[in-house]
């Protein structure tokens, strides 16, 4: 696997698999294509014929309900046929094998795949493995990447803050389990952020995180200081079963966003989240819901960023 | 049969001799090396110009998959690679369906290996019932059936007190104990090396510690007990230290390590290749370097290929899903002359690490080039470039991260107790 | 070739519309050179119904060829078009393609009673059964020339000729 699986032999994109490696007039490219698709999603008529007849099929080996539902908007709005698949995994009940089931799809005449697995490179696998002609979109696996939601964050960076060049970002929370963080981090370095800030326990943080060109803080409050974007990240309840943390509460103590930490920002930072959101456990509800979030129009600008990324590549 | 092999480059590390000589084999043994013993008639003459005459590869591990895995590999096919690889004896772990606990297993392993008259089988023993580390096994009924010292394979420890008396137990009859450091709980879930590329790619992770830990832990329980302690696999540059220290010490311990953990790194990933998931993890280049280094110093004694046939299936799956283990009897020898190679070092030093020092830890009397011993002999051509490929390999294991190399150093004859088990024409 | 004065052949087209304008009529301009001009038509015959602009990026059948364009104007339709008397105004009639994308995009609104093409020049080669009501000149160009409309600071509209890659 010597060159990058994503793009073609004309250099083209022809996954999106992963943020990683992918040169930043692409991540622009999808930016300014995605703000004419909101213009569309302004107008009366919300439905073009770009992809009319293309049969995009939504493959969810992990359940997801919003992200489903966003991606299936998407391509309704592009005049796509959708199919969607929740495929339940269970290690006792094996049946079918993944490259199976998407050798089986392919026979069905999908065009597009829009995946979803619980592990790292599952994504990565099925565009190994499907025809030509055929693109995938990772709609996230494990904990490697989420690049569809990495860059409907980047628009909403820029949709506020108009460009990236002169930013501090920081992103706070579990970072080691987040496929989020991951793409995330790419993005903003790829696009040239100066200063982009990880902030969590050192249980949450993966071992060299400092590689991906971050600086390590574990105080929130010194970490948070003169920032422009904050951008929190969700924790789950497994963590405190296998021995990283104690208990939501400390967390929430340490590294939850309360208005008092938020003071340390800039005035005018805004405040992000990939949702859902665990209220009172990352994030306090004064700051969800005050004047500095963006959490609602993320989601809003999550279906043009779709929409730009599947034409993208079904033109390609 | 009497066979002459003709002009070859004769190397045996154990003399430390390299130079230009003719072989004559007679009644499995070789009779003499440079002038023809009295009276000899060849019936066969092997013209062995631009060819090395070594001993025979001893693998110090390679997973023959029989009995209970043969969907895997069998017996015939892997032995049948063993000896295209140039590998007359091999020791196989004791991880097999059932494991290798019973004497009846064992034998009846050793007795279709006898009867396929290629490369030497030896089994290790399971150390504890099942593998599971909570019952002794019969060492001795299995000692006697033909197993040369014994191993838990990739099944970790959870009750210390168990392996501790294992050990002492093995110590009283002075079988040895071969044991794969890495911590059961440290490692728990994990499948790639706690570094940069895990980090990146979202890879659960098998820390350093996990096996510098268990390695302490059996270093310290070999001083106290007694046993003949082999460690298997190592992979960090912390284990290399702690075992050249322990070495310096005055402990008799030995350690090999897989020849793709000296080529290779968790770089090698790359877009998920699942072929480079591998027990242990490929870890990093310091790692990688300080095995090379000791490789250089001896503190490493041997190399083995930890040959494991994984069939397409549990291969194409997401990298943490996917079965651990590379194709490897094939590879080892042109893999180690690469090596060399790379490292600057002569031949027959290279050799040594797959020839007499896995000997030397069996501790048997085994290949060798002096006359009255068996006629166990590798020729090869050091020279000759080949691409690895599926019809390349007669391994039922196709999965190695190498596929599409290329690769120098093939072997043209190999002979086992001085009878030819393979050879190939393709020049 | 030296191309026709373009502020002429708009006060040409605009009498040629004036005849057949109705109190309700409409007129939809195609971005760019046809907004512009729909603006100056609009202006000029003080129409009740506001102006309409389309990008027919969306649209088009050769997406799949050239790609997705960047910076697409959001289309604009600010009257009912169910029923409507509407001119469509383009600046450079050529294959057809363009005013095809436009026609399907006025469609997705509603069902106009009628639709009638006002193009400022019409250079021929039609792909397309496409046929202008309102033509300001025909005018021939090679190959592999283009012919645009292009806007001065002044506002005043001129028509250029270059050669493909200039």
């Amino acid at each position: 696997m010597a060159f990058n699986p994503q793009i073609g032999t004309d250099g083209k994109l022809k996954h999106l698999l992963t943020i990683e490696g992918l040169p930043m007039e692409v991540l622009l490219h999808v930016l300014d294509t995605a703000k004419s698709f909101m213009s569309v999603t302004a107008q009366e008529v919300k439905k073009v014929p770009l992809l009319r007849g293309k049969a995009i099929f939504n493959l969810f080996f992990e359940p997801s309900t919003r992200t489903r539902t966003t991606f299936e908007i998407a391509a309704k709005r592009l005049s796509a046929d959708v199919v969607n698949l929740n495929i339940a995994t269970s290690s006792q009940t094996k049946g079918e094998t993944l490259l199976d089931t998407v050798a089986n799809l392919t026979a069905m005449h999908a065009d597009m795949f829009i995946v979803r697995h619980s592990q790292s490179g599952a994504a990565h696998l099925i565009a190994r493995h499907v025809g030509p002609g055929i693109h995938v979109i990772n709609a996230g696996d494990g904990r490697h990447a989420h690049p569809t939601q990495a860059l409907l964050d980047m628009f909403t960076i820029r949709h506020y803050k108009g460009g990236f060049n002169r930013l501090r970002v920081a992103i706070v929370g579990d970072i080691l389990h987040s496929r989020v963080a991951r793409s995330e981090i790419h993005a903003l370095t790829t696009l040239g952020v100066p200063e982009v800030r990880v902030i969590g326990p050192r249980t949450l943080l993966p071992r060299q995180v400092e590689k991906l060109g971050v600086q390590v803080y574990h105080d929130m409050a010194v970490g948070l200081e003169d920032v422009d974007v904050i951008i929190m990240l969700r924790l789950q309840q497994e963590r405190m079963s296998g021995a990283l943390l104690p208990s939501a509460g400390e967390f929430f103590k340490s590294y939850g966003l309360t208005p008092e930490k938020l003071a340390r920002a800039r005035a005018d930072a805004i405040v992000m989240h990939p949702g859902p959101m665990n209220r009172g456990i990352e994030i306090d509800s004064a700051v969800a819901d005050g004047r500095q979030s963006v959490i609602l129009p993320q989601v809003t600008f999550g279906i043009a960023v779709r929409m730009a990324v599947m034409s993208i590549l079904a033109g390609n | 049969m009497n066979i002459e092999l003709r002009n070859g480059r004769v190397i045996d590390p154990a003399a430390g001799a390299d130079r230009g000589a003719n072989v004559y084999i007679a009644e499995g043994r070789i009779a003499a090396i440079g002038a023809a013993p009295a009276g000899f008639r060849a019936d066969r003459v092997i013209d062995a110009t631009g060819l090395v005459v070594s001993p025979g590869l001893v693998d110090l591990s390679a997973r023959l998959r029989e009995p209970g895995l043969e969907y895997k590999a069998t017996l015939e096919s892997e032995t049948q690679a063993a000896v295209a690889g140039g590998v007359t004896s091999l020791v196989c772990p004791p991880d097999t369906d059932p494991p290798l606990d019973e004497p009846g297993l064992v034998e009846m392993l050793k007795h279709r290996a006898r009867s396929l008259h290629r490369s030497r089988v030896f089994p290790l023993g399971a150390l504890t019932q099942g593998l599971h580390g909570e019952r002794l096994t019969e060492m001795a009924e299995l000692h006697d059936a033909g197993c040369i010292a014994f191993s838990q394979a990739d099944a970790a420890f959870t009750d210390l007190q168990v392996l501790m008396r294992a050990l002492e137990y093995a110590a009283t009859f002075g079988y040895a104990v071969w044991l794969r450091p890495q911590d059961a709980t440290l490692s728990r879930g994990g499948v790639a090396h706690d570094g940069e590329v895990a980090t990146r790619l979202g890879l659960p992770v098998i820390p350093v510690c996990a096996e510098t830990v268990a390695l302490s832990t059996m270093l310290i329980l070999a001083r106290e007990t007694g046993a003949r302690l082999h460690l298997c696999r190592i992979s960090t540059a912390e284990a290399v230290e702690l075992v050249r220290q322990a070495k310096r010490s005055g402990l008799a311990v030995s350690c090999d390590v897989a020849i793709h953990h000296v080529h290779l790194t968790e770089m090698d990933i790359g877009f998920f290749d699942s072929n480079c998931n591998l027990v242990p993890p490929l870890r990093g280049l310091r790692d990688r370097d300080a095995l090379r280094a000791g490789l250089a110093d001896g503190t490493i004694d041997a190399i083995c290929s930890d040959h494991t046939p994984v069939d397409e299936d549990s291969k194409q799956l997401p990298f943490a899903e996917a079965e651990p283990g590379a194709t490897g009897l094939e590879l080892l020898l042109p893999l180690t002359l690469k090596w060399a190679r790379e490292a600057g070092d002569a031949l027959p030093m290279a050799l040594a690490r797959i020839t007499t020092a896995p000997v030397r830890i069996l501790g048997m009397e085994l290949t060798g080039l002096a006359p009255g011993q068996s006629a166990d002999l590798c020729v090869f051509d050091p020279q000759a470039w080949w691409r690895v490929e599926p019809s390349a390999l007669y391994s039922q294991g196709k999965n190695t991260p190498l596929m599409g190399m290329e690769l120098q150093g093939r072997v043209r004859y190999t002979l086992v107790d001085g009878a030819i088990v393979f050879e190939t024409n393709s020049r | 070739m030296t191309p026709p004065d373009a502020e002429r052949l708009l006060a040409a087209l605009a009498e040629q519309i004036r005849r057949d304008l109705k109190p309700e009529t409409a007129i939809v301009g195609i971005y760019t050179g046809g907004v512009w001009l729909a603006q100056r038509l609009h202006e000029m015959f003080g129409l009740a119904t506001p102006m309409g602009t389309i990008d027919v990026a969306f649209y088009r059948d050769d997406y799949r060829k050239t790609g997705l364009r960047t910076g697409v104007k959001p289309s604009d339709i600010p009257f009912p078009v169910e029923d409507a008397e509407i001119i469509l105004v383009d600046d450079v009639l050529y294959t057809g393609r363009t005013i095809r994308a436009a026609m399907n995009e006025i469609f997705d609104y509603g069902r106009p009673r009628s639709i009638r093409l006002a193009a400022l020049v019409d250079r021929g080669g039609r792909q397309l059964p496409i046929c202008p009501q309102y033509v300001g000149a025909q005018v021939q160009v090679e190959g592999d020339e283009l012919i645009e409309l292009q806007r001065d600071e002044s506002g005043r509209l001129v028509l250029r000729v270059t050669r493909r890659g200039e």
